[in-house]
């Protein structure tokens, strides 16, 4: 049984050409995705697409059989998370406020948080190494810090799909490599399934599953053994210069300048 | 969190009994307890002018302030109130036009002045969103423009209506614009309960869901609110709010800003605070703002609208100078 499945997905921003052309992809339970693919290769608007923040003109997407239009909101919200590329409040949120609207769709309408909702949002703090932020204006923090408050909330979200945009861009290495062992241990433990986008393609290895994009199709699309070869690489990002190669459980590619 | 709540509508219950309490006691002439029973006219005056007054205060302080409130967090605009964004000028005018055909008109037993002010205060809150909005995004500066224009627009059509109606009409028209609590009686306040208490109910039922549109758009949707329909929902309620109270009391600025800000101040960002804190504050600012203007002269009495004007300006200017606090600006 598939978690997710998407089937020919068209998708157009008003009176422009096809952002996301005929994509296609599974995700079974368990599974790490990662998409791939140049600036504006239509990544973004495929994962939008993914959380249901965007309709496709075309083609279906199934969450547990079940099309993703026709589940309600809230339900949707209990399998389902999304971490976009960045966030800005108008208002100074505290962290630990941002953290606990991730419980809102386990929490009956007219209910505010409980013990347990506290104690959920305050281990997904803990997860992403922001406990110290708990009190903090989100506001007044950097782009990396913000980073791992969103993805905590999407932690505290306790989703079986996790759909991230660029988790990554802003935060430095150490916390990469802490922002993905989180992700596999909690593919280990509770059978979570990513789907994430990365410009990031030196932990690609770890994942089970690499799609790449260019101008809004799948180019290429298999393990990382598969995609992160020279040749693929240089079609999909237009690069003639850029090279692939595999050291023990990381890859490393380069391009000359 | 729900131990948070019930601590802040404690203490601003408390402040509103007290501010009402004060309400009933100042005036052009001091009113106590022992006057009430022994004087008759006294007794009069306090049931048919100052409990009125006090009561009129209450109702547009309250709805004033709960709406601003949810603008705010619809507009994800700290600056956002129903005066900044034009919901007023658009009440006010549906409200002029239906005072020049005649102001005791109804339409299927409402005032056709509540209609009318609902229609315009619903179109101006239209044509606000139709134009800040570009695709996901609302443009904070473009908000607050079309609110300005959308204010001059209808102070422009408001004036023709003057010219064009009779003199007793276009007088009616200009005392009540300034924004005053006068008012005789209690029947008046009645019929805007009746439409009054169910839209705050609504407003304060959706506060969850307009708590995460204030975080964010994305956020509030895939966390499983319906946008959409909840952003129509809450316009529609405001307008209905915003239109009522101007038909009743005229353009009284600035309460929607200065409230909400305050008890965002005093007890935390969330909307399942602020908005029925903003509702019990908003009473008590409005009655102890009303209270001042009619004590704050040797004889006669100033406008509310003024006292809210004099001390809204600079609250909008002060949070416009604080903006660095506010990324979205």
């Amino acid at each position: 049984m598939m978690l997710l499945s998407a089937q020919n997905l068209d998708y157009a921003y008003a009176a422009g050409p096809l952002a996301v052309r005929r994509v296609s992809l599974t995700a079974p339970p368990g599974t790490m995705t990662t998409v791939i693919g140049a600036n504006g290769s239509g990544k973004s608007t495929l994962i939008r697409l993914l959380a249901g923040l965007l309709k496709p003109q075309a083609g279906t997407i199934l969450l547990d059989g079940t099309r993703l239009a026709d589940w309600q909101p809230r339900l949707r919200a209990r399998h389902v998370a999304y971490v976009p590329q960045s966030t800005a409040t108008a208002f100074p949120f505290t962290v630990m406020e941002l953290v606990l609207s991730g419980r809102t769709p386990h929490t009956s309408r007219f209910r505010f948080e409980n013990q347990h909702d506290q104690q959920q949002a305050q281990h997904a703090l803990e997860m992403t190494g922001a406990a110290h932020l708990a009190q903090r204006p989100f506001i007044s923090l950097s782009g990396g810090e913000r980073q791992m408050v969103i993805l905590a909330r999407a932690l505290a979200q306790e989703p079986r799909l996790l759909l991230l945009d660029e988790p990554s861009s802003s935060l430095d290495l150490n916390h990469r490599a802490a922002l993905l062992r989180t992700l596999l241990n909690l593919r280990r433990t509770k059978q979570l399934s990513v789907i994430m986008i990365t410009h990031d393609l030196q932990f690609t290895a770890a994942f089970d599953q690499v799609i790449a994009l260019r101008c809004g199709e799948v180019t290429a699309t298999g393990t990382p053994d598969d995609v992160l070869r020279d040749q693929v690489l240089r079609d999909v990002y237009g690069d003639p210069h850029i090279h692939a190669q595999r050291i023990g459980d990381q890859t490393l590619v380069w391009t000359d300048l | 969190m729900r131990g948070r709540v019930l601590k802040a509508l404690a203490i601003l219950t408390l402040v509103l009994l007290v501010s009402i309490a004060i309400g009933l006691a100042v005036g052009s002439q001091r009113i106590t307890p022992a006057q009430l029973f022994a004087d008759s006219f006294s007794r009069a005056l306090f049931f048919r002018l100052r409990l009125p007054r006090v009561l009129l205060g209450l109702v547009i302080g309250a709805s004033l302030a709960i709406s601003g409130g949810t603008l705010q967090a619809l507009f994800r605009n700290p600056l956002a109130d129903p005066f900044t964004l034009g919901v007023s000028g658009g009440g006010a005018l549906g409200a002029s036009i239906a005072i020049a055909l005649g102001w005791s008109a109804q339409l299927a037993g409402v005032p056709l002045v509540f209609v009318a002010a609902f229609a315009g205060a619903m179109l101006a809150v239209s044509v606000v969103r139709l134009i800040a909005r570009t695709g996901a995004v609302v443009m904070p500066g473009a908000l607050l423009l079309s609110g300005v224009a959308v204010n001059l627009i209808a102070a422009a059509a408001v004036l023709t209506v003057e010219y064009l109606t009779d003199p007793s009409s276009a007088l009616r028209i200009l005392r009540w614009l300034t924004g005053s609590l006068d008012v005789v009686g209690l029947t008046p306040i009645r019929n805007m309960l009746l439409v009054l208490v169910p839209a705050w109910i609504g407003l304060l039922a959706l506060s969850r869901q307009l708590n995460l549109l204030a975080i964010d758009e994305d956020t509030a949707a895939t966390l499983g609110v319906n946008v959409r329909r909840c952003e129509t929902i809450a316009h529609a309620l405001c307008a209905l709010i915003v239109g009522v109270t101007v038909s009743a009391g005229g353009a009284i600025g600035f309460v929607g800003l200065i409230v909400p800000h305050t008890v965002r101040m005093l007890f935390g960002e969330d909307l399942r605070i602020v908005l029925p804190g903003s509702l019990l504050l908003g009473a008590a600012f409005l009655i102890l703002a009303d209270a001042l203007a009619r004590t704050v002269l040797p004889s006669g009495e100033l406008p509310v609208g003024a006292i809210t004007g004099l001390l809204g300006g600079p609250a909008f200017l002060w949070l416009l100078r604080r903006r660095q606090q506010y990324s979205a600006l």
